[in-house]
């Protein structure tokens, strides 16, 4: 392997970064659960992808309602998961949920990660007040909690798609700062830093550049199984009435919309819950996995 | 020690502190948006001014604060614009329905999961083990709301063996309880557990076990005086923070049962704009949080000697 990188390394660090992804992965396949979760989460992208292709119906449509599941449709079709209270198709919004928590999960935990690193970076690197300073104004947002946060900033700041992102960032950024941080200090005593410092390299080039990169491996882990985090908040938000804005899908809205039905439709509300618990334990299975190839070697 | 305890001490109270001005920063800024959530969207100019005048808002910022902080400490909350009522009256008995809840979910949460950790832990690899980390992840990757609804749909739809909601209106009903309980300690019991797991498997990697095996002791003397001894540390801390989970878990339970809980109260407070019942329900919240976290750590520190003496 180590042969196989150096000969790799003239095509560039793309090159050797897509071979080291490609090592991972083939021990990945030795780890069942890591593959369970590959296949889940491979599951909901493609469906994701493919929605406006195989979605039956347009998912803001009422066609029918109170559908039982696999009833057929007067004018063509079949409602396979029912119809919900207002007559939408309920597989076609799962489908078309799918997107939207694809799309804002990743985003969020993107956000909340760029911020983190980079108080986690400057924390451990810095050290001293800088240090003080950031770790203090971590420990009084993780004091709260967590979701206690999301219902006082989103009420304050109004329910939207961008304010669930600023939200998440708010409450996770410093439970990620605080892991950069405790890498970064062991990091920062390393040979490599010592040397780039004796070069001369400007601090954000050696904290960005050298350290962060050998931080990675328990920050992916860390960031696999926040994904899983980040989709029960929006399924949570959704739920309580504070997420995303109706009518478009959502899978924590549709639950809540169709809560009060619960008891005589369980349909309504089970099916959206099946797809968030996959999604959730899809991201859950493949940090156990990556966990496990990380002790390994 | 002594020392580690007042500086403990003095950081909970310094975070409680920052924590309040945030509050007071977040919901009485402006004086404006205060008359109107008290009063009203549709109250008078005239109304605000003389409702702002008579409760002390044109005093200057910090020192409302000062005030507000101060019959705060004193118990004092003001009152609720939604109940009518002081803020005091609805707080504790909520929060009293929710200790409630807290209680039976940690009485089965903790023997549950300390015995299957402990099991799992003993012989690293087995079926067992297995069996167990699979349960444990798959459990705590179903949100409560989900398991809610699929437990809900199981006892209540199929089978209906028990109520669907805990409002509890015709007196104190165990079998209203059964699901919110049952819901928290689904969701919560598999992290503990695997934390316990952990620590019990790195125990036994341990050369004095090695050396207790060796020296032919019985195998059950090894695990109950050697092993739980070092290995139930760590998870007394879980456990401990497990308190700041449980404070989020029971709003979203309490709002699906319609219990009539604290959680369910700072939600109802949050979505009507209710200042002064959110100001309290979020302090409360926050001195849960991290007098839980305080305690954690003191007793970490007493439980293991290596820190004690040191």
């Amino acid at each position: 392997m180590t042969d196989l990188a150096k000969t790799m390394r003239p095509a560039g660090t793309a090159g050797v970064a897509f071979m080291r992804g490609l090592r991972s992965f083939a021990l990945l396949r030795e780890s069942g659960a890591g593959m369970v979760g590959v296949g889940l989460i491979s599951f909901w992208v493609i469906i994701a992808i493919l929605t406006p292709l195989i979605a039956p119906f347009d998912p803001n449509a009422t066609l029918q309602p109170f559908a039982k599941p696999g009833t057929a449709y007067a004018q063509g079709g079949t409602f396979w998961l029912g119809t919900d209270q207002l007559g939408r198709d309920i597989l076609s919004r799962i489908m078309w949920g799918s997107r939207t928590v694809l799309f804002y999960a990743p985003v969020a935990t993107a956000s909340a990660y760029l911020v983190g690193i980079l108080m986690g970076l400057a924390a451990g690197y810095y050290r001293g007040r800088a240090d003080t300073v950031l770790s203090f104004v971590a420990n009084v947002i993780l004091s709260f909690p967590v979701l206690v946060l999301y219902i006082l900033v989103i009420t304050t700041i109004g329910a939207s798609g961008i304010n669930i992102v600023i939200a998440i960032t708010f409450a996770s950024a410093p439970g990620i700062m605080r892991i950069v941080r405790g890498l970064v200090l062991d990091l920062r005593n390393r040979d490599y830093v010592a040397a780039a410092q004796t070069r001369g390299e400007s601090s954000w080039y050696i904290m960005l550049v050298e350290i962060l990169p050998n931080a990675r491996g328990p920050l992916i882990v860390d960031a696999c199984l926040r994904l899983g985090y980040v989709i029960i908040t929006i399924g949570v938000l959704g739920f309580l009435g504070l997420g995303l804005p109706p009518p478009d899908p959502d899978w924590g809205g549709m639950i809540n919309e169709a809560r009060p039905l619960a008891l005589a439709f369980p349909y309504m509300t089970v099916f959206p819950c099946i797809a968030i618990s996959s999604l959730i334990l899809g991201f859950n299975m493949l940090a156990d996995g990556l966990r496990e190839i990380s002790l390994r070697d | 020690m002594v020392l580690f305890i007042f500086r403990r001490l003095g950081a909970m109270v310094l975070t409680m502190l920052v924590v309040s001005v945030m509050l007071f920063l977040l919901l009485e800024l402006t004086p404006g948006n205060v008359a109107t959530k008290v009063l009203g969207p549709y109250s008078s100019e005239e109304q605000r001014n003389l409702w702002l005048e008579a409760n002390g808002y044109f005093e200057p910022l910090w020192y409302r604060y000062v005030t507000w902080l101060g019959s705060f400490v004193t118990g004092d909350f003001g009152e609720s614009i939604r109940f009518k009522v002081p803020v005091a009256d609805v707080l504790w008995p909520r929060l009293w329905n929710t200790a409630i809840l807290g209680f039976w979910t940690f009485a089965l949460m903790i023997p549950l999961s300390l015995v299957l950790g402990v099991l799992a832990g003993m012989r690293e690899g087995s079926k067992l083990d297995r069996s167990i980390s699979v349960t444990s992840i798959v459990t705590t990757s179903i949100p409560e709301f989900a398991s809610a609804v699929f437990l809900t749909a199981i006892f209540v739809f199929w089978l209906g063996w028990l109520p669907g909601t805990s409002t509890m209106t015709s007196g104190f009903d165990w079998r209203q309880l059964v699901l919110p309980v049952m819901v928290l300690v689904l969701y919560d019991f598999g992290y503990v557990a695997r934390m316990t797991r952990a620590s019990m498997a790195e125990v036994m990697t341990a050369p004095y076990i090695r050396t207790a095996v060796l020296k032919g002791l019985p195998y059950r003397r090894v695990i109950m005086r050697h092993a739980l001894r070092n290995a139930l540390i760590a998870p007394f801390t879980v456990i401990t923070l497990q308190i700041n989970w449980l404070l989020s878990g029971v709003i979203v339970v309490e709002f699906f049962f319609a219990y009539k809980g604290f959680g369910a109260l700072l939600l109802e407070a949050s979505l009507n704009q209710d200042i002064f019942l959110i100001e309290a329900c979020a302090m409360v919240a926050v001195f849960v949080a991290t007098a839980t976290q305080t305690i954690a750590d003191l007793g970490y520190t007493y439980l293991n000697p290596r820190i004690r003496f040191s």
